[in-house]
């Protein structure tokens, strides 16, 4: 049997992620939507001749779907349409960097309490346990009341609530990795321990904190939404996802659009996030596979 | 069974002193530390704000106002709103009532419906029922419970009229009906997240067991089906929920605090909003160190239970 037969019938473990990947028709679905809700909210403002902060008190409360307005206007008649993109821009973005600093710190909590064991990773993973305690929401609400509230305040007090199962999910691989060959054989060419954490163990670990991230930027967008909506997050006239339905419920009966439209877009990001997730966690790592 | 219980108590007293020194932690956080409230009264000099810094020891160093601090927590001593002078104990205890009551229905709700769904698309897996409900429950997830809320008043309350659009009872009327009536709209919100998570859990808790030797030697006995489903696959495939009951209480409590907010129904997770645009520190202190509490407490009475029933987890 030649090498070119035999890599036939094997698949290259690349090639193999990528085909069940594909069968998971919801999570390429999920990436879609993802693609166009990024692409929409990017370059969705320019194409429209709405300002999001403009307000015009002549077209209050104008119906969707009857003029020129698409989605139609709010109460201080602003375009619907052009505030969930430029809140597609704040909710996304906040939602993506918050995942970004929440897994650097727990990828880092984790890596150090897997890697030293003992005193280091007791005292680290009690921390872990702790603030896993508190119900996030409360939380992060707490946080909230006792800073100026913002784009970049919300983003930091997310991640601060949301690196803990990361730290987790990092710290039983790394546990688990760094008694194999590849580290100890590192360990034995006089790597030091910062490289080996970092260079040897980390990386091996890629497939679950992939699949962490993804499930933290859905996480990290509906705490946007939550925080938001209680007017503890982002501060209007800026727009965000959770924002915008802030005043919805006061107009429900005359305007149910202003809380429709908004809460969609959430709904759809979120499920999208979180589809991806599952679809790469069968992809990644087929022994993951928790039904 | 004895030293496992005192192993689990010893670690949960461990927790309570580490999350109590990051409530300290958080409370000193506040712009201007505990007497921001009175900082910013123009009845108040800088004299008298450091006679009062020094009266409630205030000046003392960091380490010994914690001791002193958790000391009175234990022993019930939780500081007095700044809003109406209460004790920060006696406000939380008088909005308990409405929460636990919206907690508990959508609890039963939850665990009901999800347990039924996720016992069904385990034993028909791959079926439409069972592709149905997993897709469902992921988008159930994924629903800001604000929205669906809001969702739900708009259909329930102003299109239909079938439901109030929030608060406890109807003022003047509050008989049992009437609870109820209002119940309904939040406990269906609140549970709507957790029948998601227990069916989910549910279904994988199931698809473990049937697949277990025993089942099939049950089988291969010529058990009837039926027989081998209630009695050998549903009693093992239950255990394990005791353990999602501690997991889920906090995003319950979360839930509970959304459902309450958007419902205005008179609980803890509203009193928790309120205090926080009165700038109350002391009852948002207190709700926060009172939910981490019930966090801990739950997660250990649900391991002390799932080591009663399954003697596996004492031994192990």
């Amino acid at each position: 049997m030649t090498i070119a037969a035999l890599s036939t019938d094997q698949p290259a473990p690349g090639q193999a992620a990528w085909r069940r990947f594909r069968r998971h028709r919801l999570a390429l679905a999920g990436a879609v939507i993802i693609l166009v809700l990024v692409l929409g909210s990017a370059f969705g403002p320019y194409l429209l001749p709405f300002d999001d902060t403009y307000i015009d008190i002549m077209k209050r409360f104008a119906p969707p779907f009857a003029g020129a307005h698409i989605l139609g206007t709010d109460e201080l008649g602003r375009d619907v349409l052009a505030r969930l993109m430029m809140g597609g821009r704040v909710s996304l973005s906040v939602g993506i960097v918050a995942m970004v600093m929440a897994m650097a710190v727990g990828i880092v909590v984790g890596a150090f309490a897997g890697f030293y064991g003992g005193v280091v990773g007791a005292v680290l993973m009690r921390l872990v346990d702790a603030v896993l305690c508190f119900p996030t929401i409360f939380l992060l609400l707490a946080l909230a009341a006792l800073t100026e509230p913002g784009p970049v305040t919300t983003t930091v007090l997310i991640a601060a609530t949301a690196w803990m199962s990361v730290a987790r999910i990092v710290e039983a691989q790394v546990r688990s990795l760094r008694e194999r060959e590849f580290a100890v054989a590192a360990l034995a060419f006089g790597s030091s321990n910062l490289r080996i954490m970092f260079r040897e163990l980390v990386p091996n670990a890629i497939a679950p904190i992939v699949v962490a991230a993804t499930l933290n930027v859905a996480q990290a967008i509906l705490l946007e939404s939550y925080v938001s909506y209680l007017g503890y997050g982002i501060q209007p006239p800026a727009a965000s996802w959770g924002n915008m339905l802030n005043n919805a419920q006061i107009y429900l009966t005359s305007a149910p659009w202003l809380a429709i439209a908004p809460g969609l877009a959430i709904t759809l990001a979120v499920t999208s996030f979180n589809f991806l997730g599952d679809g790469l966690r069968d992809a990644l790592d087929p022994r993951m596979n928790i039904p | 069974m004895a030293r496992y219980v005192a192993n689990r108590l010893a670690q949960a007293i461990m927790l309570l002193v580490i999350v109590s020194a990051i409530g300290f932690a958080i409370l000193h956080l506040a712009p201007g530390g505990p007497l921001s409230q009175f900082a910013a009264s123009a009845q108040m000099t800088q004299e008298d704000l450091d006679r009062v810094t020094k009266q409630l020891g205030l000046d003392r160093p960091l380490p010994i106002q914690y001791l002193d601090w958790f000391g009175r927590m234990l022993k019930g001593d939780w500081g007095r709103s700044y809003r109406d002078g209460e004790p920060v104990l006696t406000v939380i205890s008088s909005h308990l009532g409405a929460t636990l009551e919206l907690m508990a229905t959508a609890t039963i709700i939850a665990v009901l419906l999800g347990c039924w769904i996720g016992i069904l698309g385990a034993l028909r897996r791959y079926s439409l029922f069972d592709t149905l409900a997993t897709v469902g429950a992921m988008v159930a997830l994924s629903i800001p419970t604000f929205w669906f809320g809001l969702v739900t008043i708009y259909v329930f309350s102003v299109k239909l009229g079938w439901l109030p659009a929030g608060n406890r009872e109807t003022v003047g009327d509050g008989s049992l009906l009437d609870l109820l009536h209002h119940l309904i709209a939040p406990a269906l919100v609140l549970a709507l997240v957790e029948t998601a998570m227990w069916g989910r859990f549910m279904r994988s808790s199931m698809l473990e067991v049937i697949n277990q030797d025993y089942i099939r030697t049950a089988r291969a006995k010529g058990m009837p089906e039926w027989r081998i489903l209630t009695v050998h696959a549903l009693r093992n495939a239950l255990l394990p929920m005791i353990t999602v009951a501690g997991l889920q209480f906090p995003t319950l409590l979360g839930g509970a605090l959304v459902a309450e907010t958007v419902f205005t129904w008179p609980g803890m997770g509203r009193l928790f909003l309120d205090s926080i645009g009165y700038r109350d520190y002391p009852v948002v202190m207190g709700i926060l160190m009172f939910s981490a509490i019930m966090v801990l407490i739950g997660s250990l009475l649900a391991d002390i239970f799932y080591a009663v029933v399954d003697p596996r987890i004492r031994v192990g």
